[in-house]
């Protein structure tokens, strides 16, 4: 197990502005405590021409304040252009991508190295170690997986030599589709969708009849409305041999967010200060951590429960 | 909404001489009839694992009476309750005989019945779903089943319910028998 | 042409039997645990109903698949693993796998049991499916549900396998194998346990003249009387989002595509997939009698009717789905 745990800043989700969008990685560049940023349109190819004449800068930057960059594939690839893109991303880049499509198997030479994302399914030794054996050095385990298994992928990950990370923080993709939530919400088709999905920043709340909060659309994704953080459970992750921790970009100080994560991790705060401290960052979010220690993720299990458990 | 099918309600008549009938030898047939039926068909315990311990309410609308179903493989009981004396169980299946009996028999699917909401399920959601898909398999077929519970005097009434049996069809309009392909 | 293939689902051998009897050129099921797609109480193939079931089938020259299309456990692959084996011993036509790992195993250890890439591996593009091709020798790929006609036409066009597209039965709107929506409210998967929306953590409740049904801790729908019943997956539920009330994600609606048979033909379609092994004999038959009423009407160039198979649907409304591109 390597000594120091990583951070990696995955790939923004959401259809932020253009200028937000560089301001936002200037500022994690300059001032995050993250190892590893994935940079790249996921959700949907339409959104991917705001950003991209913005991405060149934006690795300069980071990679210059000592990052690892990885470009992100999209998460479903159907149309011509698509895989056209994707190809390109896989040929032509001098960044390891990170893929979050098995498609990109068929343009990656065996061999060369890559990043398996939380979007593609890896919930078991078998295909871990296949992934491996094909260049695979990090594979981010899939959000859904409870603690039994990312306890077993992370040994087969060290067994294998590569990292295992988990998603420690953020709105958890649940589902992707074809069809545009957002545009559908706005009574729009995909096709003339006024990219409706640019006014949530943070994704659009779903509740249920009951008025209870539920799912988060951003798109053609859709997310958890609580927010996951393993903030409290660093340890005992760190103990499962997991060796690094994503966090997923949302709008909050998540150079504060990183911090504290970081802080964390090297143990220089204790963590009902640091779950505190995350609450008072983000004040209107709802944490949860069920999909790795309770009976359902949207599911919050607080530490003590836990221990008692 | 489209009817899953065509479900005759009990006829009215037949409700009024069914309403004093006592249960308790009406229990003694039932118990008799399932007691035959899982003798024959092991296999139906098997597809409900653990939901062979749970309660069911068998609950035909249109009667004037349900039934409390306990499919224990060392004892299957079914037990005709008045209604609203229904007493303990897990889970309650309520439609119409029609419905029920349909379902039975392969004439009509349960997901088409609760679709078109012909039969409400409530409670023990997986108990009903298991209970509906190890009758779906075990092809039953209730004349048969009355017929095998007459023991040694099935030859002599086995071709009285056959005669009656269409006729019977017809007054009351219920799937009395198992639906099988060629009568299509 | 070729007639295209009618794949049936069996949830029992007794839906086997029937779809068999009404005409179904292949049959697919699965056996009674976790390393299907449809682990729902009461249903599936223990270990001799499989063997029975093969030899039934193979007996009237029907072809049999067994589905073993959910994710290994870690730490557990030898369920799974036991599944493809036994699949092989029986003399299964073909296993349906989503797992990569898994699918390298059956390459390695069964390289002459045909391998079907099932729809929860969402390989969405010719290049997608070609990776699997060329690494596991896949032969047939079931296709997701969100292509349009257009797209799978080009797809045949440039891949090395066949194609398989539902023509009937529950729509997702999700990508298939990709969607932990489910998990999210009661902590199991299709992808992890084989069930979406399991039954154990559904209730309906009556309250008034409204049919509440709850998924876990979670209200997933409220329907007044006489309105019909909808299945109690996530997806088709009714929320709230800003000002809009109603199916976020989609209206209860089922895939009804037998008129598009042709259509399936001439993109080089090889078969025709029917969704349905939780449903009852009852609706294997009718449905399949149907289908295979079309499929023969299509081969002899003529006109294919409606289905008149509503009242068996969800929603007991029908639709094309992705085949047409106004879903999206």
């Amino acid at each position: 197990m390597p000594a120091r745990p990583s951070l990696t800043l995955g790939p923004l989700l959401f259809n932020w502005p253009a200028d937000k969008w560089s301001d936002f990685y200037a500022r994690i560049a300059d001032e995050a405590e993250v190892d590893r940023v994935v940079l790249g349109e996921v959700v949907c190819s339409k959104r991917s021409p705001f950003c991209e004449d913005r991405i060149g800068a934006a690795v300069e930057r980071l990679q210059k304040a000592g990052k690892e960059v990885l470009l992100a594939s999209l998460v479903l690839v159907t149309l011509p252009r698509e895989r056209k893109a994707m190809k390109e991303l896989a040929e032509g880049a001098e960044l390891p991508v990170e893929i979050n499509d098995f498609t990109m198997l068929r343009y990656l030479e065996p061999g060369a190295p890559f990043a398996a994302g939380p979007l593609v399914n890896v919930y078991n030794e078998g295909t871990l170690a296949w992934l491996a054996g094909r260049g695979a050095k990090l594979v981010c385990l899939p959000p859904e997986l409870p603690i039994a298994s990312v306890t077993a992928l992370a040994k087969a990950g060290g067994a294998a030599g590569i990292d295992t990370e988990v998603w420690a923080f953020g709105r958890v993709p649940l589902a992707i589709s074809g069809r545009c939530y957002h545009a559908r919400i706005h009574g729009l088709s995909k096709d003339s969708c006024q990219f409706v999905c640019g006014e949530d920043l943070d994704g659009l709340r779903v509740a249920t009849l009951d008025g209870e909060d539920f799912l988060a659309v951003n798109g053609v994704q859709t997310m958890s409305f609580t927010h996951a953080s393993v903030l409290g459970e660093l340890d005992a992750l760190k103990a499962a041999g997991v060796t690094s921790f994503r966090l997923s970009p949302h709008d909050c100080d998540m150079v504060a967010v990183a911090g504290l994560f970081r802080e964390r991790l090297e143990e220089k705060l204790d963590a009902e200060e640091a779950v505190t401290r995350l609450g008072m960052l983000l004040p209107e979010a709802r944490f949860s951590n069920g999909f790795l220690f309770g009976d359902y993720g949207a599911e919050m299990v607080e530490r003590a429960q836990r221990q008692v458990a | 909404m489209q009817p899953a099918t065509d479900i005759v309600a009990v006829p009215a008549p037949v409700r009024l001489f069914l309403r004093p009938l006592p249960l308790f030898p009406l229990r003694l047939v039932l118990e008799r009839m399932v007691a035959g039926l899982i003798r024959r068909r092991p296999g139906l315990f098997s597809r409900l694992d653990e939901h062979a311990q749970k309660t069911f309410l068998i609950d035909p609308t249109d009667l004037p009476f349900a039934f409390r179903l306990k499919p224990r493989p060392e004892r299957p009981s079914v037990e005709p309750v008045r209604r609203g004396d229904g007493g303990l169980h897990d889970a309650r299946v309520a439609g119409p005989l029609g419905a029920l009996m349909g379902m039975i028999h392969g004439a009509f699917d349960g997901d088409a019945l609760f679709f078109s909401r012909d039969i409400v399920i409530e409670g023990d959601t997986e108990a009903v779903l298991a209970l509906r898909n190890a009758l779906d398999d075990a092809e039953i077929d209730l004349m048969e089943e009355a017929a095998a519970a007459f023991g040694p005097f099935r030859p002599a009434v086995e071709p009285l319910m056959k005669r009656a049996m269409p006729i019977a069809e017809r007054v009351t309009g219920l799937p009395l028998h198992r639906v099988d392909m060629m009568e299509f | 042409m070729e007639r295209l293939e009618l794949v049936c689902p069996a949830g029992t051998p007794a839906a086997l039997r029937a779809a068999v009897d009404a005409g179904a050129d292949t049959i697919y099921c699965g056996f009674r645990d976790e390393t299907n797609a449809r682990n729902f109480p009461g249903l599936n193939f223990s270990r001799e109903e499989m063997e029975e079931g093969v030899r039934y089938a193979h007996k009237a020259g029907v072809k049999l698949l067994v589905a073993i299309n959910t994710f290994p456990r870690a730490g557990a692959p030898e369920k799974w693993r036991a599944a493809v084996d036994d699949a092989a011993r029986f003399g299964a036509d073909a296993v349906i796998l989503a797992d990569l790992g898994l699918l390298a195993y059956a390459a390695d250890k069964h390289p002459g049991l045909r391998r079907h890439l099932s729809v929860q591996a969402a390989a969405a593009n010719a290049d997608a499916i070609n990776f699997y091709v060329d690494t596991f020798g896949v032969k047939r790929v079931v296709l997701p549900r969100v292509l349009t006609v257009q797209e799978i036409s080009a797809i045949n066009r440039q891949i090395g396998c066949e194609t398989e597209v539902f023509v009937f039965g529950g729509l997702c709107v999700m990508a298939e194998g990709r969607c932990a929506l489910s998990a999210y409210a009661t902590g199991r998967s299709p992808d992890m346990n084989g069930a979406c929306s399991p039954a154990s953590h559904v209730v309906y409740r009556e309250e008034g003249t409204d049919l509440v049904s709850r998924l876990g801790p979670f209200t997933i729908n409220r329907v007044k009387r006489g309105a019909p019943a909808p299945y109690p997956t996530l997806c088709k539920g009714c929320f709230s989002a800003g000002e809009y009330r109603g199916h976020v994600f989609e209206d209860p609606v089922s895939l009804d595509a037998a008129t598009l048979i042709a259509e399936f033909a001439k993109a080089g379609v090889t078969a025709l997939k029917i969704e349905g092994r939780q449903r009852s004999r009852s609706y294997t038959q009718a449905v399949v009698r149907s289908f295979r009423k079309a499929v023969e009407a299509e081969a002899a160039g003529l006109p294919i009717m409606a289905n008149e198979l509503q009242r068996l649907t969800e929603g007991q409304t029908t639709t094309a789905g992705a085949y047409a591109k106004t879903w999206r």
